[in-house]
């Protein structure tokens, strides 16, 4: 199966199988006005299969929520259908309105317009914490 | 220091300097009579908690200073739903200091973020109540002469005491100290804080079942209420209650120099004829508790004697 290669945009990449639906969700892709492909199960000598997204359009993306949902993606910036930078997404520090805590004991849960921040406490389990209540996720 | 939302946010060097201050004004009241003179203390409280309240309330009078606030979410215009963060702004135009207790964990560092005063966590749940861990911290310290040397024992309802939890974090950044954890299986510390405190920093612990066994090595002994409702069955707590009341009896064997504290309140864990031996020092605790925030309100306004 081909794709075109795009223009100018974004390519996400390495993109563990399976996980490109849920990218494309919390970063809203669907509320843009360009083409965005979706490639899921593609070969992959390194990971054997892989999903890869591609978004048309210039595009403010939020690392923390790739590195969030999947750390080893590779982001491209493509312009004039060219590759001029290549980013590694890591393991945010922070999570800032990205994930709700889910502690019903947390002031989170009844403080209207309250930011829900996380912050990572072991990289290894992939555990975040919020710092309000200090209910773990 | 600007908030005080959880005591591990101080070092080991603000809370000596708290304690510190603390014994001073223990020495010289008269010096401090009128060191707040002209500040306001506001205390919101959405549950009550005459106890803590007035505590605060006692610290900034003793200070020379007033008070205002609220002790129920009632009588507060958090019944029109208002929320944390427009109450603190509010009453941050009104008073110096803030003191805040909410059932819901985390508002007071919610608070903290938007208050143009400094904003004390008076209890936020089942979570922090940093200022009973600086009554705790201050009570060994008066009790002890130091911070170092000597077994405390932690006994009852370990799983779920927040005033244990927190009292273990802050003395285990202390050196040459001996815990002994006395709980039955259903309430044993959370295998997570055995890590963090205990395990990771190579700090010595043991864990026995059964206050007898724990009493004649303690020089310190830290008692919490044991509730019925915490057990998965009647029988088991029908068993084990009586293990974890402390009495005369039990007491027999203790060190002369033993120290009991108590967060308070008590209801059945130490029986009434332990008040009048001098080895209970659960009321001079709720003392010291005033003292602790009388030096955190001088602190936190910047106020030098």
């Amino acid at each position: 199966m081909k794709i075109d290669s795009i223009q100018n945009g974004i390519v996400l990449d390495h993109i563990t199988a399976g996980m490109a639906m849920r990218i494309y969700n919390h970063l809203h892709l669907d509320k843009l006005d360009c083409s965005v492909a979706i490639l899921q199960n593609v070969k992959s000598s390194k990971m054997g299969k892989k999903d890869i997204l591609k978004i048309d359009q210039e595009y403010d993306i939020n690392l923390d929520v790739l590195g969030y949902i999947d750390p080893n993606i590779t982001v491209s910036i493509v312009k004039n259908g060219v590759t001029v930078e290549k980013k590694k997404v890591a393991l945010p520090k922070k999570l800032i309105n990205i994930k709700t805590c889910k502690n019903p004991r947390c002031i989170t849960t009844i403080e209207p317009g309250i930011t829900q921040i996380f912050r990572l406490v072991d990289e290894e389990n992939r555990t975040y914490r919020c710092i309000y209540c200090d209910a773990d996720k | 220091m600007k908030h005080l939302i959880d005591s591990t946010d101080l070092s080991v060097q603000e809370i000596d300097e708290l304690m510190d201050l603390a014994l001073d004004i223990i020495e010289h009241k008269d010096k401090y009579s009128e060191a707040c003179k002209g500040k306001k203390l506001a205390t919101l409280f959405y549950e009550p908690s005459t106890r803590t309240r007035l505590s605060f309330e006692a610290a900034m009078m003793e200070l020379g200073g007033n008070v205002l606030g609220f002790s129920s979410a009632d009588d507060s215009s958090v019944s029109k739903g208002e929320s944390v963060a427009d109450t603190v702004r509010v009453v941050g135009c009104y008073a110096d200091v803030i003191a805040m207790r909410h059932p819901k964990e985390g508002a007071p560092m919610r608070a903290s973020m938007v208050s143009p005063v400094p904003i004390i966590n008076a209890g936020d749940g089942g979570h922090n109540h940093p200022t009973q861990t600086l009554t705790d911290l201050l009570t060994i310290r008066r009790e002890r002469g130091a911070m170092k040397g000597f077994t405390i024992g932690l006994c009852g309802d370990l799983k779920f005491g927040r005033t244990v939890h927190s009292l273990i974090k802050a003395l285990s950044r202390y050196e040459d100290i001996h815990y002994v954890l006395i709980a039955p299986n259903e309430l044993r510390l959370p295998a997570y804080l055995i890590k963090e405190v205990f395990e990771d920093q190579g700090i010595p612990y043991e864990e026995v079942l059964t206050l007898e066994e724990a009493i004649p090595k303690l020089d310190l002994l830290y008692m919490t209420r044991v509730q019925r409702e915490r057990f998965f069955n009647e029988a088991d707590y029908v068993r084990l209650k009586d293990t974890y009341i402390l009495d005369k009896k039990k007491l027999k064997s203790a060190k002369p120099d033993l120290s009991i504290l108590h967060p308070l309140p008590r209801v059945n864990e130490i029986s009434p004829e332990v008040d009048e031996d001098p080895r209970a020092c659960y009321f001079r605790q709720a003392m010291n508790g005033k003292y602790v925030r009388m030096a955190l309100i001088l602190k936190l306004l910047g106020v030098t004697i």
